[in-house]
């Protein structure tokens, strides 16, 4: 039994303990927003926070995040408008859209660590993240869109 | 920017997983989208009969919603909305009051088909026809109730107005008498819309799809479930065809909490021999009781294929005169080869590409009421069907395909191969519901690439240094013969051609007497399923031909954009036709000279820098989208390293229903197109493609991503394709512009650092 914060909820699960996070968010916990890619931590589908740092999930053993708070793009804003993902709508970032929730989660850390961020740190912290209809151009858009809004209004 | 409020974004409430499995259990129920987002909802196509449907494509109920039935699969196009619009338009439809549903396969809509980029191209005509006929309708209805003529009506915003008076669509289809029926002829004859009086056509909206893809909601076949579903991890046999299962071993598997069984699939459709599933409560314990079988396969004849083998097959084809079929057949190539004052020979080589879209192929399969359902995200449900029903011993009627989202395609979701091992593995268990999922590397290696291709060009020169010849053989694998044989085209000889592993050698230049020879590499075909991938074969055929043209320029002292612009005459055949091809050949040049005028075209570069263009017709001539792009690179002479900082593209689409998803759609294949010319392509080694992930596999990320211009011309002709005809031209571009800023001419794709300082160090 594996006991962590799932979106700010307690969550009990009987996965073992070298259970990937990814699974056990999507089959036990019925999450699917985070996605299967690379299974690898290569491409950054499945990227979840833990204790408010981007993490591949599909590399992580559930065991590890015992006691940890995990959010998942469902849990990113309660009413899902932090100021990405209204970005995210407002320039029409997604294609197919698999790849968005690992892409949105990524750059929700990187807008911690750098508020104003360049395009080399856009280059540097989203390296990880593949999108394979090349939505990339307005992905940085999107970042920068936000990283405005965020530094003029505060968003918890 | 797309405005927030007017998209009516808000929270709704959550989708527990519970509700969610009750939703998909019950009956009609589909894949769709209103104004507020995802949403799980009723078709229109039930029998309702307070419903007024007149076509099989949309339908309105008496609350005044629109539900338009979308039989293309969304991957990322927007097609629903797309798809949606041209409706609503024709219909003077509000746009608020229209809605979605992608829908299950049903042989009622026809060919069941998202590819070729065909989707607008194809519907355009059907659903503006489909819109107009529902807006008579509903006029003449109308003015009865309202008590005028319907020469007094206007239609507009989903309501009928006349001397004052109006009354929404809801009330007439509620209170009227909405009987009338159109024939396919009276809707083949059906006026439209002038362009001008278009109300939604080429303007811009927030894409249906879109809100659901920024929140975690959206929905593909890995997030399809069913009460009492497991698991399958296939363990795929060495070869693709003729492996045998010798013996299973899940000794240790047993051991893994959560393991059930692993068995040998039985497949009369040949489509996966050799196949074993391993069947656990969840992926995970799946996933690794997988690792922990021991299959022992007696393997096919191809176990020891090399990509070098791929390669010299072609070249022998290539050499040998006979065989193929003759894709153009102009006469007299030979003596105008032969007596030619001046001429080139060229040979261009593509290695595999790997599809990689995101989303490992998967499906979820279970008996109910004796009919077979298959829940995934697939682009061709008529292709696959027929080989289901071969497969799982039942007629089609006893199979359907549902559908969800695709979380990328590029082409791999054309062949649906992978419907037939997981509706095998639940059949096998007595049709309980089982989800197949396969990892990444099970996905790459049961891809059907695009595969390996050569071709050798020649070009002749005659009297006045007239281009007087030309000459095309090209060789590579034919998908459609194995998906699709009834797809395949005839020469004048009778012999079959692939027309999606040739298209794109049959340019509009003016080339004098033009020969164009299609090869099957029967060595790719026995060693794997060759796929359709994102602009199939004009990925390369373009590549060589617009790298040659280039060649051809430089041997002839000309600069490149004059060259072809001089052979871009539009005349005899490439003078275009209604509706697709309108003006031919002069809209390539259209887009060739503004693409070179906007990139600054002879300018002066800093050393090492060069511009090079290339201009296509995107994919085949029946629909042809004119599409040129120049590239600026930067090659650095000591390592190799080929550095694009631009990419400017012109594109002449026709109309385009909604733009920014048009753009999107050019961003996207143009970068793709920059992926497979510098980074993506594997190489098969014993039978097998040699990378199965990203530890090994190259793809494009954001710090390779160069600066973008994009300009379409505007024009108000049919609406063509988008998807795919950007990645055509920047392959060449891309070569070009090499061969600008360093004087070396490489010819194979992708291109990469080492091949590049080789060809510097020998000058070549």
């Amino acid at each position: 039994m594996t006991t962590f914060s799932l979106n700010g909820r307690t969550v009990s699960v009987d996965s073992p303990s070298d259970a990937p996070l990814l699974w056990v968010i999507r089959d036990e916990l019925g999450f699917t927003g985070t996605k299967f890619g690379c299974g690898i931590g290569m491409c950054g589908a499945c990227t979840v926070h833990v204790e408010g740092r981007a993490t591949r999930s599909c590399i992580t053993e559930v065991g590890e995040i015992a006691g940890a708070k995990v959010t998942t793009i469902e849990g990113l804003d309660p009413e899902g408008r932090h100021p990405l993902q209204t970005a995210w709508l407002e320039l029409q970032v997604p294609q197919c859209g698999y790849c968005q929730s690992g892409q949105i989660m990524q750059a929700a850390t990187l807008l911690k660590d750098y508020p104003d961020p360049s395009d080399q740190d856009i280059n540097a912290v989203m390296a990880g993240n593949v999108c394979r209809c090349m939505t990339y151009i307005r992905i940085r858009k999107a970042i920068k869109l936000a990283a405005s809004r965020m530094r003029g209004v505060t968003h918890d | 920017m797309i405005s927030l409020s007017a998209h009516g974004l808000r929270g709704s409430p959550e989708l527990s997983r519970r509700g969610f499995l009750i939703a998909m259990a019950g009956a009609g129920v589909m894949l769709g989208y209103t104004r507020s987002g995802l949403a799980l909802v009723s078709g229109a196509t039930g029998s309702a009969s307070d419903l007024f449907e007149p076509t099989i494509w949309y339908g309105i109920d008496p609350s005044g919603t629109v539900t338009v039935n979308i039989i293309r699969a969304e991957m990322g196009q927007h097609v629903g909305t797309a798809l949606a619009r041209i409706v609503a338009d024709e219909l003077e439809a509000d746009w608020n009051k229209v809605k979605t549903v992608t829908v299950d396969s049903d042989p009622k809509w026809g060919l069941m088909i998202t590819g070729a980029s065909w989707s607008v191209w194809q519907s355009f005509p059907l659903l503006s026809r489909a819109g107009a006929a529902g807006r008579i309708a509903l006029v003449e209805e109308g003015a009865k109730l309202l008590g005028v003529t319907p020469h007094a009506c206007t239609a507009r915003n989903s309501s009928v107005h006349a001397n004052g008076k109006s009354i929404s669509y809801g009330d007439i289809v509620a209170r009227g008498d909405l009987r009338r029926t159109f024939t396919p002829e009276q809707l083949q004859t059906m006026p439209v819309k002038s362009p001008a009086q278009r109300r939604l056509i080429g303007k811009e909206v927030m894409a249906l799809d879109v809100p659901s893809k920024v929140n975690g909601k959206a929905r593909y076949g890995l997030d399809a479930m069913v009460e009492g579903m497991i698991y399958a991890r296939p363990l795929i046999p060495p070869t693709r065809y003729g492996s045998k299962v010798m013996s299973i071993d899940d000794s240790a598997a047993r051991h893994v909490d959560g393991y059930i069984q692993s068995i040998a699939l039985d497949d009369p459709s040949n489509t996966t021999p050799g196949w074993v599933m391993v069947y656990a409560t969840g992926f995970s314990a799946a996933n690794r009781a997988a690792d922990l079988v021991k299959v022992k396969w007696l393997p096919g004849e191809t176990a020891s294929v090399s990509e070098q083998d791929l390669q010299q097959r072609a070249a022998e084809q290539i050499a040998d005169p006979n065989g193929g079929s003759l894709f153009v057949d102009d006469p007299g190539v030979d003596a105008l080869l032969a007596s030619a004052k001046r001429k080139i020979e060229r040979t261009y080589t593509t290695s595999t590409v790997m599809h990689f879209a995101l989303e490992p192929v998967n499906a979820l399969a279970f008996e109910k009421d004796g009919v077979v359902e298959i829940h995934t995200g697939n682009q061709w449900q008529s292709s696959i069907l027929p080989v289901l029903a071969i497969a799982l011993r039942r007629g089609q009627e006893k199979i359907v395909m549902r559908s969800y989202l695709l979380g990328g395609a590029f082409g791999r979701r054309l062949d649906g191969d992978y419907a037939v091992p997981a509706a095998l593995a639940s059949l096998a268990i007595g049709g309980k519901p089982v989800k197949m999922v396969c990892t990444r590397a099970d996905d790459m290696r049961f891809d059907c690439p695009r595969s390996a291709s050569r071709q050798v060009l020649r070009l002749a020169w005659g009297e006045g240094n007239k281009v007087a010849a030309m000459d095309h053989h090209a060789a590579a694998g034919w998908p459609t013969a194995t998906i699709a044989p009834y797809f395949l085209g005839k020469d004048a000889k009778g012999a079959p051609y692939d027309p999606f592993a040739i298209s794109g050698a049959d340019h509009w230049y003016n080339v004098g007497a033009h020969r164009v020879r299609a090869l099957r590499n029967d060595l790719v075909e026995r060693t794997f399923r060759s796929g359709y991938l994102r602009s199939v074969s004009a990925g390369w055929t373009s590549w060589a031909v617009e790298s040659f043209m280039d060649e051809a320029a430089q041997a002839a002292g000309v600069d490149s954009v004059a060259f072809r612009l001089s052979l871009l005459d539009a005349a005899g055949r490439n003078a275009g036709s209604a509706p697709n091809s309108v003006g031919g050949a002069r809209r390539q040049a259209a887009v060739l000279a503004r693409c070179a005028q906007i990139a600054g075209w002879g300018s002066a570069m800093p050393k090492d820098v060069g511009l090079g263009i290339a201009s296509t017709f995107g994919q085949e001539r029946t629909m042809p989208t004119w599409v040129a792009c120049a590239a600026r690179v930067h090659v650095n002479r000591s390592n190799g390293h080929v550095a694009v900082e631009k990419l400017t593209l012109v594109v002449d689409a026709g109309t385009l229903i909604h733009p920014d998803s048009a753009a999107a759609q050019v961003e996207g294949a143009a970068l793709w197109g920059l992926s497979t010319a510098l980074y993506e392509g594997t190489e098969f080694v014993k039978g097998q493609p040699k990378d199965t992930n990203l530890d090994s596999y190259r793809v494009l990320r954001m710090g390779q991503i160069p600066e973008l211009e994009i300009e379409f011309i505007p024009s108000a002709e049919m609406p063509v394709g988008l998807g795919e005809p950007a990645t055509t031209a920047v392959a060449p571009a891309i070569g070009n512009a090499i061969f600008a800023a360093s004087g070396v001419r490489l010819r194979d794709l992708p291109i990469r650092p080492g091949a590049v300082r080789q060809a510097l160090a020998h000058g070549a």
